[in-house]
């Protein structure tokens, strides 16, 4: 049912430790590999089933379903401080007040009562995209092969399976972290490793403002010592003049076929004027 | 927000033959001749939008399951309102056309239960904060005075067709005036309604604000992706203004001025308002398309994208 549990009986999640992600994307490639290759022989081939989908893996253009994706980011503190740049992994938070399950209409989309991960019923999925717009983290990819939506599902076909062994049973992306920058637990017990973790280095939560009480924290980078700066080093900002990944994105993509014909008719209408 | 062709003609489609549907249903337009011209029409037009919103979902043989989440889903309420609203509809049609029975509550309540279908659609984008210009209290008006103009319109070309005349001129150019000026206001609030509206921003969403200026430096990959596709469309915007003009033109001024000179001509009234119609929705559609183009999702933030 697309109504919100209660209150879920744990609320698994992950926290990551923005301070020790050296953005090697091990975590993205292990989550992409157990997701498409599992499901088999684990009697939870109805939650986990489908293979994420790539669409010209090989080719000019390729893209495709993916349930982490580190980002980059570049911190200037200013007034003289060094510059930081910081990794940044980001799946699903399985948020308490998860507004990619209320608006779901199949009912496909459900927050687990008792341990408050967030799932999709692929079975049940008609592939409406509606959950992706209400979710504002980009945490959930429609497969395009598959036609249902994605999401992380926490390994929940790793971490309760006592086939495997005990050190194995967490989402494939804690395993296979080199850095140990990622901790799985229950944050709503407040002595579990995650929580303490959480607790004592300031967990954050991601966009706050919109109301959806994340359940994974982001544990801040810590800033760089001003001692690490070199006293004097080359003006680089002048070298880029035209500024940096940040400013492209305010250019528009040229359009083609129909809507470049549309473009083009629109820039005439104007020259009229 | 990607201007998807199967949700702009749903959503104007659907809303100008529920419209349709809602001033029959009020008792507009008079005689058999008139119903047989105008509830098929309300009907077909109602149809071919709700057909085409099937098209955008990746899994359509799967549609008869938005019928179970009424109770938490807006998108799914729209769905049984819609099933609700054309199924008393047609009995009402059918009592009216074949039974000589125009029953008066009837009407009211598939007029109510329409009314109640436009609001539901507007509540899938006026619900998500994600989207600040959608998440706007005007975002209900717009499709409400959108759907209500467009039946008024088609209501007066089958009476027209028929003979004779369904709606007042006077009310035609009100609803022309006043759903212009809706347009204008819900205009007005979504060009301030950017992101910082909801106080999301690159600081908020990677929580590193506080520690200065946040700039993307690596995106995750190299090529594009279902998010950057669906909810960081970018193509058209700078062709807004020349779009919003085209939009206003067919949907409102020529509407506009042929509803006037169809007041004074004696015949082809029916050819004018048809044109009026079709004008009208074309412009509607051009305007939904900017809806759709010129909104900005706060996920766009993690790739310093708007």
């Amino acid at each position: 049912m697309t109504s919100l549990p209660e209150r879920p009986k744990k609320r698994l999640g992950l926290v990551i430790d923005l301070d020790i992600c050296v953005g090697c994307h091990a975590c993205a490639v292990a989550c992409k590999a157990w997701n498409t290759q599992s499901g088999g022989g684990t009697g939870l081939e109805d939650i986990a089933s489908v293979p994420l989908s790539d669409q010209e893996p090989y080719g000019a253009e390729p893209s495709g379903t993916w349930l982490n994706r580190i980002h980059s980011y570049e911190i200037s503190p200013g007034a003289g401080a060094p510059a930081q740049l910081v990794h940044f992994p980001k799946s699903c938070l399985h948020c308490d007040n998860a507004p990619c399950v209320t608006v779901c209409p199949t009912g496909a989309s459900y927050k687990r009562v008792e341990d408050g991960i967030v799932l999709v019923n692929e079975d049940a999925c008609m592939g409406c995209g509606l959950c992706a717009w209400a979710c504002p983290y980009g945490a959930r990819e429609l497969d395009r092969a598959a036609g249902v939506m994605k999401k992380c599902t926490l390994c929940v076909d790793r971490i309760y399976d006592e086939a495997l062994p005990e050190e194995d049973r967490v989402p494939a992306c804690v395993r296979a972290c080199p850095a140990g920058a990622r901790a799985f637990g229950d944050l709503s017990d407040p002595e579990s490793e995650a929580s303490r973790l959480s607790a004592a280095r300031g967990g954050m939560d991601l966009m706050p403002e919109q109301g959806t009480k994340p359940v994974n924290r982001y544990l801040p980078p810590r800033p760089r010592d001003a001692a690490a700066m070199p006293a004097e080093g080359p003006d680089l900002a002048a070298l880029c003049q035209h500024g940096g990944a940040g400013e492209a994105g305010d250019a528009e993509p040229g359009a083609a076929g129909f809507l470049g014909w549309v473009d083009r008719a629109l820039a005439r209408l104007e020259g009229a004027n | 927000m990607h201007p998807a062709p199967s949700l702009i003609v749903f959503t104007v489609l659907s809303g100008l033959g529920l419209g349709m549907l809602f001033c029959i249903g009020l008792g507009f337009g008079e005689g058999h001749l008139f119903g047989w011209v105008a509830v098929p029409l309300a009907l077909l037009i109602t149809a071919v939008g709700g057909a085409a919103s099937t098209l955008h979902l990746a899994r359509p043989s799967r549609a008869w399951r938005a019928f179970s989440q009424w109770r938490s889903s807006w998108l799914s309420r729209e769905a049984c309102l819609m099933v609700a609203t054309v199924a008393v509809f047609l009995f009402y049609a059918a009592l009216w056309l074949l039974a000589d029975m125009r029953l008066a509550f009837l009407g009211w309540l598939a007029a109510l239960l329409a009314a109640g279908t436009v609001y539901a659609t507007a509540m899938i984008y006026a619900q998500l904060a994600t989207v600040p210009r959608w998440s706007l209290a005007p975002t209900r008006g717009l499709f409400l005075a959108a759907a209500l103009l467009g039946g008024l319109i088609a209501t007066e070309f089958a009476a027209r067709l028929a003979g004779g005349s369904a709606v007042p001129t006077l009310w035609l150019l009100a609803a022309l005036v006043a759903t212009a000026i809706v347009f204008v206001a819900w205009q007005t609030a979504a060009a301030g309604a950017n992101r910082r509206a909801a106080g999301s921003d690159m600081g908020t969403a990677t929580g590193l604000g506080r520690l200065g200026r946040i700039s993307a430096f690596e995106a995750p990959h190299t090529g594009s992706n279902y998010l950057l596709d669906e909810m960081a469309f970018r193509v058209g915007r700078k062709r807004a203004w020349q779009l919003r003009s085209l939009g206003a033109a067919l949907g409102f001024g020529l509407p506009l001025l042929l509803t006037v000179l169809a007041a004074v001509m004696p015949i082809g009234t029916g050819f004018l308002l048809l044109v009026a119609l079709v004008a009208h929705a074309a412009g509607m559609m051009a305007l939904r398309w900017l809806f759709f183009a010129e909104a900005e999702h706060v996920q766009a933030l993690y790739y310093g994208l708007r």
